[in-house]
């Protein structure tokens, strides 16, 4: 049905093929472009269980990782000398139905850090004191894992659930 | 009592605006032009209705009422006026409630237009708007209100419109306040503007609906909201912006655009929205991509309905937590019906808005306009890609996987870079018929003179990455033709006319204020893009510990640290920990700075505010990172060089100069050539 319409613009039979063509390559660049960067930039979205169950079987050496869990306050130490940054993350379940079992991610941030037994991983980082680093605060770190267990965080994203707002931020599952 | 009166007022309001849909596809149907205008009237009480209800939140807010729970959470006692007036949009609810009523405000000024050669279109345009309206306001109603108090229960504090049994009214003695990252001029302004943006893109979608449901194949709807586009699109620009100048301003790392979710969500439907502008004008000139437009202008519609619900609701990247508010699943299934019903109705119409103009030859104008609305597309497409990546990766491979800031900066750099360069080469490019040949001859001319700014580029030193040296040559490119076309326009008047040349180049820019005002845009984007271009590619940064007297050396300045001041401002709200720190350049002080730290005791929270010495070559960028609170020895800070960064702000300012001189009410109808 679309044949009639056609017909009108007659020294064009070969242009239409011309334009696919010429759309077709640039679609195809564009694919080109965000396959080739997505793949060169991704990184693996972990809880701090899946990341030490994972490392253990060297399978995510050399990988760029981000990682999500509650900042264990008492383990936060500082040296203004040289900018290093260090601290422990508890464990916090990735999936939504698990944090709302344990009454939604301000609860779980607590529980996390009050628990021993959780899973923690340490983390190094360098630059300055982020303003929202605290005890309980969400870090969503994204680095690599050092030899050792060590997480070197080349950046730090922290999130304070306040206790009257209870959205769920960014969360890995 | 004010709150029952606001919350009352939302309801009216929801029921209005439902009312409005309902009589206007009955009045319609019935032909029965009585039922039309009371859906008309309808809508248009809403604005007073919700304005009852803004008024009502800022009243509250203003008058400390923290037993209201969202006054508590988003206003204190202590926060200045304006920071009081700006918490209406600081959380969920209050930004919900304040969207509506500006949609409201929209949608009753379109309906107080003349519609005498449409009224075929008005039942349809107030059945858009007001369906809209009503979804917003339901969500406001029954899941985010604002109007919700604190009680004292046996159980505990809980939030309900009506006390509940055995509860005593429950009063903070203070609010949380305002988070103090958001406490700054730039967050007073940002989101309404953004916001503005938003919903004024829902009257061209109206109008672009009610001509599908009405079978009109005319450009009308086009025409009249093309003012409305421009404005939306000014919005939705400057509220990007100002979010970016906050960012630099406030967050203290140095940028201004980090690609997170919340940022993109709200960069896609600009995105969409500035191909909608380029390519309405193929319609009216050409009647051509009817069909496209329509995609356009509905994915812009619900871009921008995405946009509201990601920036407000905490969301952010994980689309896990779409189960997690009560208002994800609701937007998830309004964005699917409208996007639906759009797409629907479009196939539906599809056969009659085919052109029976069609492309001829690569590089006419309106296959350049094709190519342009392609790009945008593509970075939309990669923008989007990235937000749901990490969904996708766990839909095939059972891991998530997300992609930070790198993947977006690759994937679209090469787009943006191509947008450059069609933006220096389509303004020479002609309608219909444009042969590889043609355009040549009135490009190259141009294109020589643009050579000098590699020169001056290499000049300067700068010799990679090479990718750096192209984007310097598509600025001085697309500056060049673009002063040439303001050049060729005056001189062929001042032929013609015999006018003088400021003459002509007043005559010229004020009769066809379309294209030349389209012109500035283009400048005035170039002139942003200078800046980006200078602090992503050339950004450098150090870091130290200075002892009082002590320098730290950054490229061609040096800074000192002076001495640190800690004192409580504000009547005790927050504490100051700023530092003195004076900059010198070659050995001249050029500025003395005051990064600072300010910790608000309500909130228990700190906000790193830096210190900027901005010049038009480069800003020196220093954050106070720590500092010693006993001995006057030792501070740390941060200190970036950003190259061109100013060019940014100053290419946003030329923008808003060329889209009012665009969107200027004509004194009466002319029409640009372009």
């Amino acid at each position: 049905m679309a044949n009639t319409t056609q017909v009108e613009t007659t020294p064009q039979s070969g242009g239409k093929a011309k334009f696919i063509i010429g759309g077709v390559l640039i679609i195809a660049a564009i694919v080109y472009l965000i396959v080739s960067s997505a793949s060169a930039n991704a990184q693996y979205f972990l809880t701090v269980e899946e990341a030490l169950e994972k490392s253990a079987s060297g399978e995510l050496d050399g990988r760029n990782l981000r990682i999500s869990g509650a900042v264990i306050g008492d383990t936060i130490q500082y040296d203004s000398q040289t900018l290093k940054l260090s601290f422990m993350i508890a464990h916090v379940p990735g999936d939504n139905k698990d944090l709302e079992a344990e009454g939604g991610l301000a609860t779980a941030l607590h529980n996390a850090v009050n628990d021993p037994s959780r899973p923690r991983l340490e983390v190094v980082h360098e630059g300055p004191m982020p303003d929202l680093l605290q005890n309980e605060a969400q870090a969503i770190i994204t680095g690599y894992l050092e030899e050792g267990g060590t997480f070197h965080a080349d950046e730090l994203l922290l999130k304070c659930p306040t206790k009257y707002e209870e959205a769920v931020p960014e969360q890995t599952g | 009592m004010a709150a029952d009166i606001g919350y009352g007022s939302l309801i009216i309001a929801f029921l209005a605006s439902l009312y409005g849909v309902g009589a206007a596809i009955y009045g319609e149907r019935g032909k029965d032009n009585r039922w039309v205008e009371s859906a008309r009237k309808a809508m248009l009480l809403t604005f007073p209705l919700l304005t009852i209800a803004v008024v009502s939140i800022i009243y509250l807010i203003l008058t400390d009422q923290f037993q209201v729970n969202y006054v508590a959470q988003v206003s204190s006692r202590n926060m200045p006026l304006y920071l009081k007036v700006s918490a209406l949009w600081g959380s969920q609810a209050g930004s919900l409630v304040f969207w509506s009523w500006l949609l409201a405000a929209f949608a009753s000024a379109v309906t107080l237009r003349k519609w005498d050669r449409d009224r075929d279109l008005l039942p349809w345009v107030i059945v858009v708007a007001s369906g809209t309206l009503a979804f917003f306001l339901f969500l406001n109603v029954f899941f985010e209100n604002p109007f919700t108090r604190l009680w004292q229960t046996a159980e505990g504090v809980t939030t309900a419109m009506i006390a509940p049994g055995n509860a005593i009214p429950f009063v903070p003695r203070d609010g949380q306040g305002l988070n103090p990252l958001l406490r700054h001029p730039g967050m007073v302004i940002h989101p309404p503007t953004l916001y503005l943006g938003f919903v004024a893109f829902i009257i061209p979608y109206a109008f672009a609906i009610a001509s599908l449901i009405a079978g009109r194949t005319d450009d009308r709807w086009i025409r009249v909201t093309r003012k409305w586009t421009l404005w939306a699109w000014l919005f939705l620009s400057l509220g990007l912006v100002l979010g970016a100048r906050w960012a630099y301003d406030v967050l203290g790392w140095g940028g201004y655009w980090g690609w997170d979710p919340v940022e993109i969500s709200a960069f896609m439907p600009w995105l969409t929205g500035t191909a909608f502008l380029h390519s309405v004008m193929i319609q009216e000139k050409r009647s051509m991509f009817k069909q496209w437009n329509m995609v356009l202008i509905i994915l812009t519609y619900d871009l921008v309905i995405f946009g509201t619900f990601l920036t407000r609701s905490g969301v952010l990247s994980s689309v896990h937590s779409f189960a997690q508010s009560a208002i994800g699943p609701l937007f998830f299934v309004f964005i699917v019906l409208t996007l639906g019903g759009s797409i629907g109705l479009l196939m539906y119409r599809w056969e009659t808005l085919k052109s029976k103009n069609s492309l001829s030859s690569f590089f006419s104008r309106e296959a350049l306009f094709l190519l342009n609305n392609l790009l945008f597309v593509g970075i939309l497409v990669t923008s989007f890609w990235g937000v749901i990546f990490p969904l996708i990766s766990e839909i095939v491979t059972g891991q998530k996987v997300t992609v930070g800031p790198p993947f977006y900066e690759r994937a679209t750099a090469p787009l943006f870079g191509g947008l450059m360069l069609l933006m220096g080469v389509a303004p020479l490019s002609a309608w219909g018929y444009s042969s590889w040949k043609t355009l040549g001859r009135s490009l190259w001319k141009p294109f020589l003179a643009s050579l000098l700014a590699v020169v001056a580029v290499f000049a300067l030193g700068i010799w990679e990455p090479w990718y750096a040296v192209i984007a310097f040559w598509l600025v001085g490119f697309v500056i060049t033709v673009t002063v040439y076309e303001f050049w060729r326009g005056s001189m062929s008047r001042m032929r013609r006319l015999g006018e003088s040349f400021f003459t002509a180049l007043w005559k010229l820019v004020t009769r066809y204020r379309r294209r030349y005002g389209g012109y500035i845009i283009h400048v005035s984007m170039i002139l942003m893009a200078l800046g980006i271009i200078g602090i992503e590619i050339f950004q450098t940064e150090t870091q130290g510990t200075l002892a009082q007297g002590e320098n730290l050396r950054l490229g061609a300045y040096t800074m000192t640290y002076d001495r640190l001041d800690n004192f409580d401002a504000d009547n005790g709200s927050r504490n100051v920990a700023r530092a003195v720190v004076s900059v010198s350049k070659d050995g001249e002080e050029v500025a003395e700075l005051y990064p600072r730290r300010d910790f608000y005791y309500d909130s228990q929270q700190p906000a790193t505010i830096p210190g900027v010495h901005s010049t038009l070559a480069d800003d020196f960028y220093v954050i106070l990172v720590d500092w010693e609170p006993v001995s006057e020895s030792g501070a740390t800070f941060k200190a970036y060089h950003n190259p061109l960064v100013k060019w940014l702000w100053i290419g946003s300012w030329a923008f808003l100069f060329g889209i009012i001189l665009t969107a200027w009410p004509e004194k009466k109808e002319k029409r640009g050539l372009a």
